[in-house]
């Protein structure tokens, strides 16, 4: 017996949108028959607008629900808000879902992050996949990705196999691949925590920081193009510099200074950092 | 709206008949039938006549060999755990695939406890691999233990054969039936099985929930569970559960009485629901054999569609059925029994299981029929698979 929504069951009962859409302009998938559920989404989108939507589910009451309530959410929506949603936007929309079905509203974000992947349009997705780690099939019982994992992590902080199982199913058969959730989940909080670390440095921690990266990972680039680079100050986020060698006086050093000296302290120190060239 | 009861493998309601021969043990008649004063006569004689019912309903021999439990699993566990106490140099078991959860997850513990356990497996009509059954008995064999009738499918299993299967393989080796799903739908005798243990539960045939039985053969030497007072002959501590065992034995003499209705009426309102969906709905089929069956169960799997769905649907309209489907359970598989028997996963997802009980009237299974069809069309219409199910509908016209 589960403990459904009202909304879950009136979406259920009386299921928004189903059906297919001839000449669609995108078309998204998510799950299998062997799975025990599968969900195909369809999308007309018109200047960058979804216009039209509606789907086609095999799957349980919360997994029609989950996908009724879906193509409501995004139908009007521009494709940019539309690639916002996460399943806990679909979850919270139903009024919640029992935890063990966690699962059938990250089966909607899936479907319908394949449909935006599969829209020509759109140039790609990889700004939003860059953190992450290559396709690779974690859970084989019910072909679950790593992907998939880290994202039903990150939207909903999950922290325990056992809800990596409620949301994503990975884990949920014959169970061999719960070392590797476990690993998953390990890694995401260790990166977590050490961005975390990054954040709360102290000033003079700070300053340390950046001299080591600007020692250690920066000068011995530009030491192979025959310039170098020195520290001059560090004012909050401001990190002044001074190019030395070939670099001082090169036509590029600007493009130096941003996508390589200022893309990297930001990367490994703070997302913040301003690096600003003095004479 | 008119409940439609068709879970009745899943409990059963309490025969009115029962709750009445219940009812003064918890006013008037509360003595310990264990007291020695008069007042205790009428709890102690009750127990007493109950085991003599019981005995009768499962013809034992003896009334010593009938245990009252608490529940059917209660029974599987001191059976099975009390017949490895007795013989601690054998370490092997057998037993099936399609065991109830209450024995298979025993078996797993006793597996990391260091026994080894070997699984028979099904065919798809949901027999048993007999051969494979006889190759592993061997001299270590402490226990065999086969359910009488499955859950899930309603399949026969036969015990008869497989008893003296074991008894030519190895004489030593001891036999426990799980009879929770055969108990009150088909005779139970445990003499002409040859079995030396077996389970039954009351609330599967019209007794209240929290009362079992476990019948132990006087030749099976077996530990208790729990353990404490002299109760039960010494094989179940704790104070005699009075109205409870005055209940299951009334629940039993009832089920004796309707035997026949059972084998006869029960099974021609199952056959009248089974061709029926089979006859209107192209996308259902029947998931077991049917011959070899219990009369009230039948198991169709509906295909490219998800029992959860067909049962909140059926729910709706006040049906009561259960689904073999991952959703249902809040587990991710699918039943086990199902996969045992390889029904193919187009339609196991889909997989409801019915189970009438005496108290069915012709009026619901009509009922059920007839709003059937246009639920299993909703949701048929929701499913990706479209072109499938065009192939399937041309293909069963």
């Amino acid at each position: 017996m589960w403990d459904y929504s009202e909304k879950v069951m009136d979406h259920y009962r009386n299921p928004r949108n189903v059906g297919k859409i001839d000449n669609a302009d995108a078309i998204g998938e998510a799950g299998s028959l062997t799975c025990g559920d599968s969900l195909k989404i369809y999308l007309k989108i018109k200047d960058g607008i979804v216009t039209d939507a509606k789907f086609q589910t095999f799957g349980c009451g919360s997994a029609v629900a989950s996908s009724s309530i879906l193509t409501e959410m995004i139908i009007g929506k521009s494709v940019e808000e539309v690639k916002k949603i996460t399943n806990k936007d679909i979850a919270d929309q139903l009024g919640g879902l029992p935890p063990e079905k966690m699962h059938c509203s990250v089966m909607g974000y899936e479907a319908l992050e394949d449909a935006l992947k599969n829209f020509d349009d759109l140039t790609d997705l990889d700004d939003l996949r860059n953190e992450k780690k290559e396709e690779k099939i974690v859970c084989t019982c019910f072909n679950v990705t790593e992907n998939l994992i880290w994202d039903a992590i990150k939207q909903n902080g999950l922290k325990t196999v056992e809800e990596v199982t409620n949301y994503t199913k990975a884990g949920g058969a014959c169970g061999k691949c719960k070392g590797l959730i476990q690993d998953i989940i390990d890694t995401y909080y260790k990166k977590e925590e050490s961005q975390k670390e990054e954040n709360t440095l102290s000033p003079a921690q700070k300053i340390l920081k950046i001299n080591k990266i600007i020692e250690s990972q920066i000068s011995p680039e530009l030491q192979k193009d025959g310039g170098d680079i020195t520290l001059v100050d560090i004012d909050g986020n401001k990190v002044l510099v001074k190019l030395r060698g070939k670099c001082s006086g090169c036509k590029n050093s600007h493009l130096t200074l941003k996508a390589f000296v200022e893309s990297t302290l930001r990367e490994t120190v703070d997302k913040n950092i301003d690096v600003i060239e003095v004479a | 709206m008119d409940l439609i009861y068709l879970d009745n493998n899943a409990t059963t309601k309490v025969a009115p008949e029962v709750l009445e021969v219940m009812l003064p043990y918890f006013k008037e008649e509360y003595a310990n039938p264990s007291s020695i004063y008069e007042f205790a006569k009428k709890a102690n004689h009750t127990v007493r006549d109950s085991r003599g019912v019981i005995k009768d309903f499962l013809n034992a021999a003896n009334e010593k060999e009938i245990l009252f439990t608490s529940c059917g699993s209660e029974s599987a566990n001191t059976a099975i755990r009390g017949v490895l106490n007795m013989n601690k140099n054998k370490r092997h078991i057998i037993t099936t695939k399609v065991e109830h959860p209450c024995v298979l997850n025993l078996y797993q513990t006793l597996e990391k406890e260091g026994y080894k356990v070997d699984y028979i497996g099904v065919n798809s009509n949901g027999e048993l691999d007999l051969a494979q059954l006889e190759e592993a008995i061997n001299y270590d064999t402490a226990l065999v233990s086969i359910m009488y009738a499955n859950n899930e499918t309603g399949v026969i299993y036969p015990i008869e054969k497989i008893s003296e299967i074991i008894k030519s393989k190895n004489k030593e080796t001891k036999f426990f039936v799980d009879a929770v799903q055969a108990a009150g739908k088909i005779p139970i005798d445990v003499q002409a099985l040859g079995v030396d243990l077996l389970g039954i539960s009351g609330h599967k045939f019209h007794a209240p929930k929290g009362v079992g039985v476990l019948y132990v053969n006087s030749k099976t030497l077996i530990t208790p569970l729990i353990i404490g007072g002299h109760q039960e002959r010494g094989k179940r501590a704790g104070t005699e559960n009075v109205p409870y065992i005055a209940g299951i034995a009334k629940a039993a003499e009832l089920a004796m009485d309707s035997m026949n209705y059972e084998l006869t009426e029960v099974k021609r309102l199952r056959d009248k629901l089974e061709s029926g969906i089979i006859k209107n709905i192209f996308n259902s089929r029947i998931n077991t054999s049917i011959s070899n069956r219990v009369p009230n169960t039948t198991n169709i799997g509906f295909e490219y569609i998800e029992g959860e769905l067909i049962l909140l649907h059926l729910s709706d309209l006040g049906i009561c059925a259960s689904s073999g489907s991952a959703c249902t359970s809040g587990s991710l598989e699918p039943s086990h029994v199902l996969r045992a028997m390889n029904v193919p996963f187009t339609a196991i997802h889909g997989s409801i299981r019915w189970s009438l009980s005496r108290y069915t009237k012709e009026s619901e299974i009509d009922y059920v029929l007839k709003v059937l069809p246009g639920i299993i069309d909703k949701i048929t219409a929701l499913s990706p698979y479209q072109d499938e199910l065009a192939n399937l509908k041309r293909l069963r016209g």
